[in-house]
């Protein structure tokens, strides 16, 4: 937690080598039915930067988070990866560099069991058996979720079944992860758990939540997204302390 | 559901029937399913024959010989299409049956027919439960694959596995919505016309729908985002050991045996 709050929406000239670990820039997008989700979104993350993504529900962070594996597509802008625009030629391999965590882990979790569900990606990134079956229990345990690999997911908490969808996306060993509601539905405990986690993860981390208590323990750097565009970027501390300012974002 | 959930219970017991590799198991049940289908008519000592096998095995699973019995006569309704043979086969005539115009005569072959039907269908389904009883779904979706099923139909199953307790969840919490809003004020009659109750009823299976496509929608997302990119991919599973290679010939072989002695013996 020692990170830097790193460059902020606007840097100086003079930081231009090595290219940031994420970079959108002018990220516009509208959903098929016409709604424009995104109106503009620029922003940098360095390597190991942790921010929070904070604005109302609707403000864009989901359809934010889809965007930085090319799961959704900009309308226009651009979105860079270590450096690389995401696109046809570069999704595979990024989508290996950015884990992407849904908010429901139902849709994370799609195989009858969590081994196979936690296998999904080494597998379809082309690794060998030992190395999958390695890596299953490696993430398993960094979640603190060993030995419920035979388990179906359907017969665990909701808890333990967000820790073993962070699990699926750890296993892939990303530079970045993006998480959508990481602490949504959690009990306390369950919750203090995942806090503890994410403040132990080495990754950049870029996270939607509405866990204002949570933001102020884990993350440096918080951006709000306001219908669509970045309202706020910068250090956390005064956000949170500004009464006002939360009010005028809803938050 | 139902059903699927109701064998659940047992799956974790341990019996040398648990132990067992589910290909094992999966071969030697359609193998024997194979068998009483081939058995002809009539051939009471072939079937008792393998009902023995099947029993065995059964008394060894640690499920409860009571439980599979009871259980295999679910599909005991469906056997009964199979009455039309008591009075359509040609043979000795037994009773003679007149329906107003209909004038029906019950044969001896046909009443063995029947009875042939009834008894393997009900041998046919303890099998298959025996099968899942002591097999985790997924084990058993396993052995299908390596017995051949294309990789992307076993996918599908694991799918209809994992996601339909997701739907029953969903159906559960939209009934129980409805539930806690269907009230009745004292001195008026509650509940609408039947047609409303169809209208409401109709517009929750919609929103199930709807719901249930969304959601498929964001799973191929999180396949896409974890590097799924339309070839599915398994591990290996592991080569059968000898003494699982034995006991499926033995079973195979015993099988084939009384087929062939009920055949032309």
């Amino acid at each position: 937690m020692s990170t830097s709050l790193g460059p902020c929406l606007h840097p100086s000239p003079s930081v231009s080598p090595p290219p940031p670990l994420l970079e959108l820039r002018e990220v516009r997008y509208a959903y098929p039915d016409g709604t424009l989700a995104l109106r503009g979104v620029s922003l940098r993350l360095a390597q190991g930067e942790k921010v929070a993504l904070v604005g109302l529900n609707g403000a864009g962070k989901s359809t934010l988070l889809l965007h930085l594996n090319g799961v959704l597509r900009s309308t226009s802008g651009a979105v860079l990866v270590e450096g690389a625009p995401v696109s046809t030629a570069t999704l595979r391999h990024i989508r290996a560099r950015v884990g992407l965590l849904f908010q429901d882990p139902d849709d994370q979790l799609f195989s009858p069991t969590v081994f196979d569900d936690v296998a999904f990606g080494p597998l379809h990134m082309g690794m060998a058996e030992a190395e999958v079956r390695a890596r299953v229990s490696r993430a398993l345990e960094q979640v603190g979720m060993s030995g419920v690999e035979r388990r179906m997911p359907h017969h665990l908490s909701l808890g333990q079944r967000k820790r073993v969808a962070l699990a699926t996306v750890l296993v892939m060993d990303p530079v970045l992860l993006a998480l959508d509601e990481p602490s949504a539905g959690l009990d306390p405990r369950a919750r203090r758990g995942l806090i503890a986690l994410l403040r132990a993860l080495p990754q950049a981390m870029l996270v939607a939540t509405h866990d204002l208590a949570m933001v102020a323990e884990v993350f440096p750097r918080v951006i709000v997204l306001h219908e669509g565009q970045v309202a706020y970027d910068g250090p956390g501390a005064p956000l949170l302390a500004d009464t006002a300012l939360l009010e005028q974002y809803g938050l | 559901m139902a059903l699927a959930s109701s064998l659940d219970p047992y799956v974790d017991r341990a019996s040398p029937i648990h132990a067992l590799d589910a290909r094992v198991k999966l071969a030697l049940t359609l193998a024997l399913v194979l068998a009483l289908a081939l058995v002809p008519p009539g051939r009471w000592l072939a079937l008792a024959a393998i009902a023995a096998l099947l029993w065995w095995a059964v008394l060894r699973s640690a499920v409860g010989p009571g439980r599979i019995l009871r259980r295999a006569f679910i599909t005991a309704p469906f056997a009964l299409a199979a009455l039309t043979l008591t009075v359509t086969r040609p043979g000795a005539p037994l009773i003679a049956l007149s329906l107003g115009p209909l004038a029906l005569t019950v044969t001896d072959a046909g009443l063995v027919a029947f009875v042939a039907v009834i008894l393997k269908t009900w041998l046919s389904v303890q099998a298959a439960l025996l099968l899942m009883a002591t097999s985790r779904f997924t084990e058993v979706l396993g052995a299908l694959r390596s017995l051949g099923l294309p990789a992307m139909l076993v996918a599908m199953l694991g799918f209809a596995y994992r996601y339909l307790f997701v739907l029953v969840d969903e159906a559960e919490r939209l009934l129980r919505a409805r539930e806690s809003r269907a009230a009745a004020l004292p001195g008026r009659r509650a509940g609408g016309s039947i047609a409303w109750r169809a209208g409401v009823l109709g517009s929750m299976v919609g929103t199930l729908f709807l719901r249930t496509y969304e959601r498929s929608e964001r799973i191929h997302a999180a396949m896409l985002s974890r590097g799924y990119s339309g070839e599915w991919r398994s591990l290996p599973a592991r080569p059968l050991s000898a003494g699982e290679q034995g006991l499926l010939i033995t079973g195979a072989a015993l099988l084939a045996a009384i087929v062939w002695l009920a055949h032309w013996r």
